[in-house]
């Protein structure tokens, strides 16, 4: 049972990786990366690994994507406020 | 086209990995020490959590070491990814407006609740899964939403700073305690108390009430620049 899960998982996070790759959109590239990273949070739980999973939870799905689009922004290769700005 | 290369890359690196995982013995460790550490731990740190006392008694430099390289990376990243002069002076003509509704109301709502749970992780440390790392993270989170609500009104860099200095002083503070008492630099101090009570396992919760303090400051810090 726990093998089929973990089969799904990394299957999932296989598909995932790739989108990282495929999606030219770059906000939908990081939220693909921080797919990866909450499945392979989950794969380290379910190996009973709960201080890995935490922290792979915290860093790698929160934090990373939060540094990786601001970064971006400030680099100007996406632009998170486009829409307001017409207005201002 | 360079997509498909960096694809075949990841796929020779699996091919690899898988290569060399069907050479290892399945289920036998290549080393002894861990064996030792999960038999004396308990006894020796007074700490519940295995993870806790190798992280911060029995490998208490490599600790050190970990918080001095987040320091320099986010330090670096801060000074690449610094805004410039130009884009300052425009951020400063334009009033920052605060972020929608939504997200006004759902940072209010969450910023307590990630605050206690930031804390709850950094100060059970020693006794549940997690620690100052990981609830360092969740306070800078915290912070961040709350930054993201409201742009207009962001932490004091003067408070930050302080925050930091002071925690990354107490963690090696707490060491050099250590070694002016006849022992080893970082070794656990104080009495280690009862297994699996909140007051236990000596300094290392001290310790990891330090590492979640600088890591928090550090990376909300580095998050509110990035933003700014």
């Amino acid at each position: 049972m726990m093998a089929w899960i973990a089969l799904v998982l990394v299957a999932l996070m296989l598909g995932a990786a790739v989108l990282v790759l495929l999606f030219d959109n770059l906000i939908a590239a990081i939220a693909a990366a921080s797919v990866v990273s909450l499945l392979l949070s989950l794969l380290f739980a379910l190996l009973a690994a709960p201080d890995v999973a935490l922290t792979e939870a915290a860093v790698g799905a929160g934090l990373s994507g939060a540094v990786l689009a601001m970064g971006l922004r400030r680099l100007g290769l996406i632009n998170l406020g486009k829409q307001e700005e017409p207005d201002a | 086209m360079h997509k498909l290369a960096s694809l075949l890359f990841a796929m020779g690196l699996a091919a690899l990995l898988i290569g060399l995982a069907t050479q290892l013995p399945l289920g036998m460790t290549p080393m002894g020490v861990g064996q030792a550490i999960l038999e004396r731990a308990p006894g020796e740190t007074g700490s519940a959590n295995i993870v806790t006392s190798v992280v911060l008694a029995y490998r208490g430099i490599d600790t050190l070491g970990e918080l001095a390289i987040l320091f320099a990376a986010a330090t670096v990243a801060g000074l690449v990814l610094a805004p410039s002069i130009h884009a300052e002076s425009q951020a400063r003509t334009k009033p920052r407006d605060d972020a929608g509704l939504v997200l006004r109301a759902g940072s209010d709502l969450l910023f307590p609740l990630l605050l206690a749970v930031g804390f709850y992780i950094v100060l059970h440390g020693h006794l549940t899964p997690g620690g100052g790392f990981q609830g360092g993270v969740v306070l800078a989170a915290a912070f961040f939403v709350s930054f993201l609500a409201r742009p207009a009104r962001q932490p004091s860099h003067v408070g930050v700073v302080l925050i930091e200095a002071l925690a990354g002083a107490a963690f090696i503070g707490i060491g050099l305690a250590a070694l002016l008492g006849g022992g080893a630099f970082l070794q656990p101090l104080l009495d280690q108390g009862t297994l699996g009570q909140l007051v236990s396992a000596g300094s290392l919760p001290l310790l990891y009430l330090a590492v979640g303090l600088k890591v928090g400051a550090e990376l909300s810090g580095l998050l509110a620049h990035l933003a700014e």
